[in-house]
């Protein structure tokens, strides 16, 4: 018979010899391969207790960036809603007023964004898209709502709290 | 103390005992398979999850009750009811420990020494089936059915391999009471020694009757659902879960002091303790090798994957009846030629 | 004491055997059965004979009716699916079993004697005296009814084959 591949193997069912119709071997050897899992390392994380250590190009939540004085870096262009394939960002845009120059860092910026975290596939588009570096997807991992309406974010949990002022990966990416 | 009031607070510690056990044996059971597959278990309720069987009890207890509007209701109840009451009348006629002393009066560590005590085990045991029978039966479903019938035929193969097997033990202590044929085994002088093939057969039969894997077909769920107890809710799954491991545990015992000295243990007499102190340790010994087996069932349960119906027809019919029958033949010629 | 427990399990294994045959669903008269036999093996044990008590148990309710109901369920017999009967092969039903019912009574009027028997061996139930009897003074009866379960095991066999070669 012709060989399809090299690596092709032809099956022979030759018959068992007595030793192997016992299967008494064959299940004691079973028994001892999952006792040795018994003393075995466990590979369980006690998750929200301990965290699993990600790689740096893990893609979580959203959240939306301030600069270095802890103003919001988005101005509301709107290229990452473009970018979104998933059509899961919307936001309204606003001028800046006189005095407000701590909170915003340009002109202008959003007064409403919001992510719908359902519709999302963390595809990391809208980070890329965006000129500014408002947005980055590093947040956390788990989302869960028992209302579906919890889980469109609004401002209030996408952006940034202002003490964290300076951030490693915008260090590397700037 | 008269006797009476003796048996009545004894019935009451073993049937809590065994309730206790059986309760553990669930968080035992998740606890073994977690460890055999690299995980932890369950951990969140009490330490170590220590208190995770009353937190499924009394789910169990307040889920919705379903008896399905089609099924027969009468044996749609009584189904469960006879898997758990059978389950707990077998440990009757165990010897949980010697007899122990209590202001010179002797106290047997036995609820009914009867003179047919493994008899009693055997059937009922084999009512057992009747639990699992009546409550797939009346569930009025297809899949239930199927399981009820797989139960009942397996049931009843196994059970003649097993009972063929014993004979063969029977045949060599010359009684059938366990009392006894647990003090013919002092020391290390245990039957399994004697009686190898025996046990072999009727540890199979064991894993067959209590419905563990490798022959949980009456419920396997990649096939039946959910197999007899599929439209079984509430506490009366609870009641058929709770059956298999009593089961478990009662077969365990029945192991122990068939085959594995009971609540012996070497060196009993030679230490010099007093006969209290020798009880206490023996009916410790005793539970030691009970959880011992429990453990092996568990082990087993997350090693072996499961027959297929005509594997375990096979297994039963064509070589362990064979089996039995040829070590009843060699336990026979032994006795006559040698012991006589 | 042991005369209620007479009185009240000969009733009630009347009540199961009357149940038995009056239930109108096949599982239930299955399970009437069982329980007449649970009333028949109670009075074994008031009889000593607990050894026969169990095995009656074991082989009739364990074994036996196990597979009773084992047939019936797979044969799912209800009132619907019961074909209806003619007349005559109703009537002839009620005569033979009339005419039996009339044998039966005679041959028992005749037969039984109503004197109370005291057992020379009260405990010739128990499973030494039983096995001694059954081989020292019963020895052909049983080895002859072995031989007549032999007949019947390779008779099973033998229709199994041959309905299995077609």
């Amino acid at each position: 018979m012709k060989l399809l591949t090299s690596r092709s193997k032809v099956v022979v069912q030759k018959k068992m010899n007595l030793m192997e119709r016992l299967y008494i071997p064959a299940i004691l050897g079973g028994l001892l391969v999952t006792i040795r899992h018994l003393f075995g390392r466990k590979t369980t994380i006690q998750f929200p207790d301990e965290k699993r250590k990600f790689s740096p190009v893990y893609r979580g939540l959203q959240v939306l960036k301030r600069d270095e004085n802890g103003a919001e870096r988005c101005t509301a262009c709107g290229l990452c809603a473009l970018a979104c394939p998933a059509e899961a960002i919307t936001m309204d845009a606003a001028e800046r007023k006189s005095g407000e120059e701590h909170l915003y860092r340009e002109e202008k910026y959003a007064s409403r964004y919001e992510i719908n975290m359902l519709r999302c596939i963390f595809c990391g588009f809208c980070e890329e898209a965006c000129p500014k570096q408002a947005i980055y997807l590093e947040g956390e991992m788990a989302l869960s709502s028992f209302f579906r309406g919890n889980l469109v974010y609004g401002k209030d949990k996408l952006l940034e709290p202002v003490k964290t002022v300076q951030d490693k990966r915008e260090v590397v990416i700037l | 103390m008269t006797e009476l009031t003796f048996k009545i607070i004894f019935i009451i510690i073993i049937f809590g005992l065994t309730l206790l056990i059986a309760m553990y044996s669930t968080l035992a059971e998740r606890k073994v398979a977690a460890f055999l597959q690299d995980r932890i278990g369950p951990n969140r309720a009490g330490p170590f999850g220590i208190l995770q069987p009353v937190a499924d009890g009394l789910k169990f207890f307040f889920k919705e009750e379903i008896i399905p509007s089609t099924s027969n209701k009468i044996l749609f109840i009584l189904g469960p009811c006879i898997a758990i009451t059978t389950a707990l009348m077998t440990s009757a006629v165990l010897p949980w420990g010697p007899a122990i002393t209590i202001n010179g009066q002797i106290y047997n560590l036995q609820v009914a020494d009867v003179n047919i005590g493994i008899l009693f085990v055997f059937g009922v045991v084999s009512l057992g089936v009747y639990g699992i029978m009546v409550g797939g039966w009346a569930s009025n479903n297809k899949y239930s059915l199927l399981g009820a019938l797989r139960a009942s035929s397996q049931m009843i193969s196994y059970e003649l391999a097993m009972g063929m097997s014993l004979i063969a033990l029977l045949m060599s202590s010359g009684t059938l009471g366990v009392r006894e044929i647990v003090e013919q085994q002092p020391g290390f002088h245990w039957n399994v020694f004697y009686q190898p093939l025996g046990f072999l057969i009727f540890m199979i039969c064991a894993f067959a009757e209590t419905n563990r894997t490798p022959f949980d077909l009456p419920e396997c769920e990649a096939e039946l659902v959910g197999g007899y107890h599929t439209e079984y809710s509430s506490m009366k799954l609870g009641l058929y879960l709770f059956a298999e491991y009593i089961n478990m545990f009662i077969s365990s015992a029945v192991m122990a002091s068939l085959y594995f000295g009971g609540y012996n243990f070497p060196f009993m007499n030679e230490l010099g303790l007093s006969p209290n102190a020798i009880s206490i340790i023996g009916s410790s010994v005793f539970f030691l090798k009970i959880i011992i087996f429990i453990f092996f069932f568990m082990w087993v349960r997350w090693t072996i994957p499961r027959f297929r119906f005509d594997q375990l027809m096979h297994l039963g019919w064509k070589v362990l009846i064979p089996l039995a029958v040829l070590n009843m033949m060699l336990t026979g010629l032994f006795i006559l030629f040698f012991k006589s | 004491m042991i005369e209620i427990a007479f009185f009240s399990l000969s009733i009630l294994a009347v009540i199961f055997a009357i149940l038995v045959i009056t239930a109108k669903n096949p599982v239930h008269s299955v399970l009437f059965l069982v329980m007449t036999f649970f009333s028949i093996a109670g009075h074994f044990v008031l009889l000593n004979a607990q050894f026969i008590a169990v095995v009656h148990v074991i082989v009739y309710a364990g074994a036996i009716m196990v597979l009773f109901l084992f047939v019936i369920m797979l044969m799912n017999l209800n009132k619907e699916s019961e074909p209806a009967k003619p007349l005559w092969l109703k009537l002839s039903g009620v005569i033979t079993s009339g005419l039996l019912l009339l044998v039966l009574t005679a041959v028992f009027r005749k037969t039984v004697d109503k004197t109370a028997h005291v057992l020379p061996n009260p405990d010739i139930g128990l499973v030494k005296n039983l096995g001694m009897t059954l081989f020292n003074d019963f020895l052909l009866p049983f080895e002859l009814s072995a031989v007549l379960f032999l007949t019947a095991m390779v008779g099973a066999v033998f229709i199994g084959k041959v309905k299995a070669g077609n």
